[in-house]
């Protein structure tokens, strides 16, 4: 099903209290060249039918109104998913969709 | 009077809320978050608790369920609002209050009896206590860390907007100990801590008077009864 990817992290200069926690472990595991580690949220929107512009501008709408608070948090990406924006990796070693 | 309670799911005080507003003097009514009615209430109180699970952020979905579309409305026109902790989030979230609440700054869910000092008694939940006034209320969240940017703080400052600030003790990381807030007309009024649990002697905080005697939370309510006998 065509699904439309929204990423939304926490601001940069916001205190991740999560994030802080999973870096002190990887640092006690002895990996300590990872210097810092923050964690947001990856949505997918499941549509029926195409994904048109149209649809991609009122994904970028809710994408600012409810799925992030713009006091806290960035809206890092919105796109289709499979797409160059997608990643590395998108669809591999046996990732289901 | 009567005050309405709206039940999210995921409301954890809602009754708690309802028997502080008995107490006090006024007629709790039970309000749906399903629903578009407000039951022709007088003012309006959203509870603490988890609503929805708080999957997006802290009253997020909260702020966009069916009857907070009325709630707005009524906050706008002029209607006694109080938001507790995770009423407080969603006041946020409906952007009837500015700023955010984020992850306490040490990562742990935190419960202790709270000193707070009044800031200001210019609204209808805290017109009966004095300026300056220092108070003990329990305070118990993981998300409390109230933040804004610095024009929207200053501004906040400057407009003597701030309800609430922690004393003692800042437990989640708040910029400038900012525990509450009201909005420039004075009738929502927003604090992470709960003034539902300081109602009755017997179950409050600690005072040196006698353990488990303290009731300051009994004036949020009082409050907005005296301002309708008296508007």
């Amino acid at each position: 099903m065509p699904t439309i990817v929204v990423e939304v992290m926490p601001k940069a200069e916001l205190l991740d209290p999560a994030g802080k926690a999973v870096a002190g472990a990887l640092h006690r595991l002895g990996h300590e060249s990872i210097r810092d580690v923050r964690i947001g949220k990856r949505f997918e929107l499941h549509v029926d039918g195409e994904i048109d512009a149209a649809l991609l501008e009122t994904a970028q709408q809710l994408a600012a109104d409810m799925l992030s608070n713009g006091v806290i948090e960035d809206v890092i990406s919105v796109h289709v998913s499979g797409s160059a924006a997608d990643g590395v990796g998108e669809g591999v070693a046996g990732e289901t969709r | 009077m009567r005050i309405g309670v709206v039940t999210f799911p995921g409301s954890l005080d809602d009754r708690d809320a309802q028997r502080a507003i008995r107490l006090a003097g006024a007629e709790p009514v039970a309000l749906w978050h399903g629903t578009h009615d407000l039951q022709g209430v007088d003012a309006i109180v959203l509870p603490g608790g988890f609503s929805y699970g708080d999957y997006l952020r802290c009253g997020a979905i909260a702020a966009r369920s069916p009857i907070m579309a009325e709630v707005i409305d009524a906050a706008n026109s002029g209607m006694p609002v109080l938001g507790i902790c995770n009423g407080f989030q969603i006041l946020v979230e409906a952007h009837l209050l500015p700023g955010g609440l984020i992850r306490n700054d040490h990562g742990d869910f935190i419960r202790r009896d709270q000193r707070l000092r009044v800031e200001s008694t210019d609204s209808a939940w805290t017109n009966g206590f004095t300026a300056g006034q220092e108070i003990t209320i329990p305070l118990k969240n993981g998300e409390g860390g109230f933040i804004a940017d610095e024009p929207t703080l200053d501004r906040l400052e400057g407009e003597g907007l701030v309800a609430f600030r922690y004393l003692d003790v800042n437990p989640n990381g708040s910029l400038r100990d900012i525990a509450g807030l009201r909005n420039e007309r004075g009738n929502v009024v927003g604090l992470m801590p709960h003034p539902e649990h300081a109602v009755e002697p017997g179950f409050g905080p600690n005072t040196p008077a006698a353990m488990r005697s303290g009731v300051d939370g009994l004036t949020f309510f009082t409050s907005v009864i005296k301002q309708s006998v008296l508007s």
